[in-house]
């Protein structure tokens, strides 16, 4: 487990009683980045560092609430550039530099930080702040017994393309038991960017959540078919679900079935089940774009999200269930916290039970990760309370 | 019947508790509890001496469901009415219990305030209620399941059946290891351990030492804990009966490590929901002997009406 720990900082930052020595010059800052991780992790407050000649350097991120360009200050005498931020205790933030060097602007990671976050998107720095830890469910335990991933294709009408699937079958699986489903937006950047095959290994193998099978599904036109489409919905119940049942030993009933998604791929999760509201017992919905106007069509969201506000302002303007149990999850630092919080009373109103779960991280796919445990673990609970050894 | 109950075996002590019985003779096992993991019993049969012979329930468990496909289809339509009947018990047992607590936060101090205690005990009398009825109602499924069933007139169980009986009778003592208490409940009942167990004509009962899931399964009140699951504590929660060798007893294997012993109200209200039975921790280390119709022996360790762990004294 990496953990990054140490009491609330009550002493002079390190970058503070570096600017008062004397004299201030290029070794000094070169011992002074010998002795410290970057970004340093004082209570907290971390600070993050640049060395190198530049105009002007910045610290670009996506917490929701602050500046998202905020400016580095050089310290007089040396090419070491810094700023503190106040990251609340269990923060996670993903990182990026923006170095301006006669009239050129480069974004780049971290040269003085080895953690990379990774995403569809490319890779980006990440700041681990006091008292967060890398989950040890996340990582490959050798004592986990590994499931299988089995690809398949299903040729969907409704979508007019042959659509590929990664089964994940559990380890020992067999044709006479009968598993839960759960299907899985984004299929591809759960398995590669959160570790969705790993995380499943480890929660079985330690009974957190129940033996089941995974349908990891892959978009086509992702903004389209995941902005509460018709043919999305369709293939998904009519199409894929039918077929995966003929074949595998699944429960077969709405209670054992899940969907699951994040940002547009919750949406889709949430319309599928609008659209089909017996089929799916369970959502596991993790920073949902639920973008919403309460009066007017100002949503900030652009041409994407049209058929995203008309859906959700139509689910709010008459909430139903869709499901009997929803798992909300959202990082605090992201702008969809405030939709998501909004959905919850919504969720509650329409009598659904519902989960909710926030975190000091963002819109990101190592925070989707982390919250995997609680979320599979609520959905599709494991048998560590029939189990005594 | 003498029965020995035993704390999880980390440190083993089930070879001890044998060699004290004084038998000889083949030792029965039943490691079904564990699973597909039922034939990894090396280490056991080497602590009893080479004598076991595993009775091998899992497996013929599975193998019925092969050779049964009638059987197993029933079985997993009774498995699904019961996943329901927990599911409705929980969604009730979470609304009666969260009415205690409640109740005793309000008491606060006053606790043994009349009246709220009046308040407390009739909120924990609604609870014991629906415990109550669970349980028959959990029972009566499972009754008339068999009932329906009639496992004995099946030829793959009937054979089992007989083959588990045959062992059993050759056998000193039979060893029952901790695992999954569900499945050890189902296939103790399916194979008819309880028959074997109750005393051949003109023979004493075989004697059973059992620990963890094995000595929950012996009883007639099973009841899942857990206070550390990854949605934090949870309700305790009525299962089903054992082989009801054991009555009045609720036994809480690894307590200090799954329970929140120290969080007094919430353990008061466990003993409470279950008394006048005797709430039973049996950590590592623990050996309590005793004989199916007499209570637990003096000196055992159990959880007070006041929701602390003390030692029985003498009657």
């Amino acid at each position: 487990m990496t953990a990054v720990r140490g009491p609330a900082v009550r002493h002079k930052l390190a970058i503070n009683r570096l600017r008062d020595r004397r004299p201030l010059d290029a070794a000094m800052a070169d011992r002074f980045l010998a002795r410290h991780e970057v970004p340093i992790v004082e209570g907290d407050r971390c600070t993050f560092l640049y060395r190198g000649e530049a105009d002007e350097v910045f610290l670009i991120h996506r917490i929701f609430g602050l500046p998202d360009h905020l400016p580095l200050r050089r310290l007089h005498g040396t090419d070491l550039w810094y700023v503190t931020l106040e990251l609340p205790a269990g923060s996670r933030v993903e990182y990026q530099l923006e170095v301006a060097c006669s009239g050129e602007r480069e974004r780049i990671n971290d040269p003085l930080n080895p953690r990379l976050a990774h995403s569809p998107m490319g890779s980006s720095s990440v700041c681990y702040a006091r008292g967060y830890s890398v989950p040890d469910w996340t990582q490959p335990d050798p004592e986990a017994r590994a499931g299988s991933l089995v690809d398949m294709v299903v040729p969907s009408r409704a979508l007019r393309r042959d659509c590929p699937v990664t089964l994940y079958l559990p380890a020992r699986f067999r044709r006479t038991a009968r598993y839960p489903l759960l299907i899985v937006h984004d299929g591809g950047d759960y398995l590669r960017y959160a570790a969705a095959k790993t995380v499943l290994d480890n929660l079985i193998h330690r009974l957190d959540m129940a033996e089941i099978v995974a349908a990891f599904v892959y978009p086509g036109d992702r903004l389209t078919e995941y902005a509460n489409s018709a043919a999305h919905a369709r293939y998904l119940t009519a199409e894929l679900l039918p077929r995966l049942e003929a074949e595998l030993p699944l429960a077969g009933t709405p209670s054992g079935r899940a969907l699951m998604g994040s940002s547009f791929g919750a949406v889709a999760a949430l319309a599928t089940a609008y659209r089909h509201p017996d089929a799916y017992g369970s959502l596991l919905l993790q920073s949902g774009s639920f973008v919403f106007t309460d009066i007017g069509h100002d949503h900030g969201g652009g041409p994407p999200f049209e058929p995203v506000v008309r859906f959700v302002n139509r689910y709010r303007a008459a909430p139903r269930p869709v499901a009997d149990r929803v798992f909300v999850s959202c990082g605090v630092y992201e702008p969809l916290i405030v939709r998501n919080r909004s959905m919850v009373p919504v969720f509650e109103a329409a009598g659904m039970t519902v989960r909710y779960v926030e975190a000091r991280d963002g819109h990101n796919w190592v925070d989707w990760r982390d919250r995997l445990r609680e979320g599979l673990s609520w959905i599709f609970p494991g048998p560590q309370k029939y189990v005594y050894e | 019947m003498r029965v020995i109950l035993l704390g999880p075996q980390r440190r083993p002590t089930v070879d001890t508790a044998i060699r004290s019985l004084g038998l000889d003779g083949p030792v029965a096992t039943i490691t079904a509890g564990w699973q597909e993991r039922e034939a990894d019993d090396g280490e056991l049969s080497g602590l009893l001496g080479g004598r076991a012979t595993n009775l091998g329930l899992y497996r013929r468990w599975l193998d019925t469901q092969d050779r049964d496909p009638g059987y197993a289809a029933a079985e997993r339509r009774v498995q699904g009415e019961l996943a329901e009947l927990q599911d409705i018990y929980l969604l009730r047992l979470d609304h009666a219990l969260r009415a205690v607590y409640a109740l005793q936060r309000r008491a606060g101090d006053q606790l043994h305030d009349q009246l709220h205690a009046e308040a407390i005990a009739a909120a924990v009398a609604a609870v014991r209620e629906l415990d109550a009825a669970h349980l028959r109602r959990v029972n009566g499924v499972r009754g008339e399941f068999f009932a329906e069933l009639l496992p004995h007139d099946r030829p793959v169980i009937a054979a089992h059946r007989a083959e588990v009986a045959g062992l059993l009778g050759r056998a000193a003592a039979l060893v029952i290891a901790g695992g999954h208490v569900g499945v050890l409940a189902d296939v103790l009942h399916l194979f008819n351990v309880a028959a074997a167990l109750s005393g051949r004509a003109g023979d004493p009962a075989v004697p059973v030492v059992a620990w963890s899931a094995g000595a929950m399964a012996l009883t007639d009140r099973i009841v899942l804990f857990g206070d550390r699951s990854p949605q934090g504590p949870g309700h305790a929660e009525v299962y089903g009966s054992g082989l009801s060798v054991l009555r009045d007893v609720v036994l809480l294997p690894h307590a200090r490590a799954r329970m929140l012993l120290d969080d007094t109200p919430r353990m008061a209200v466990i003993a409470q929901r279950f008394g006048p039975g005797r709430c039973v921790p049996l950590e590592g280390g623990t050996r309590i002997e005793l004989d199916r119709d007499r209570g637990c022996p003096p000196g055992t360790r159990v959880l007070t009406g006041d929701g602390r762990v003390a030692a029985l004294e003498a009657a």
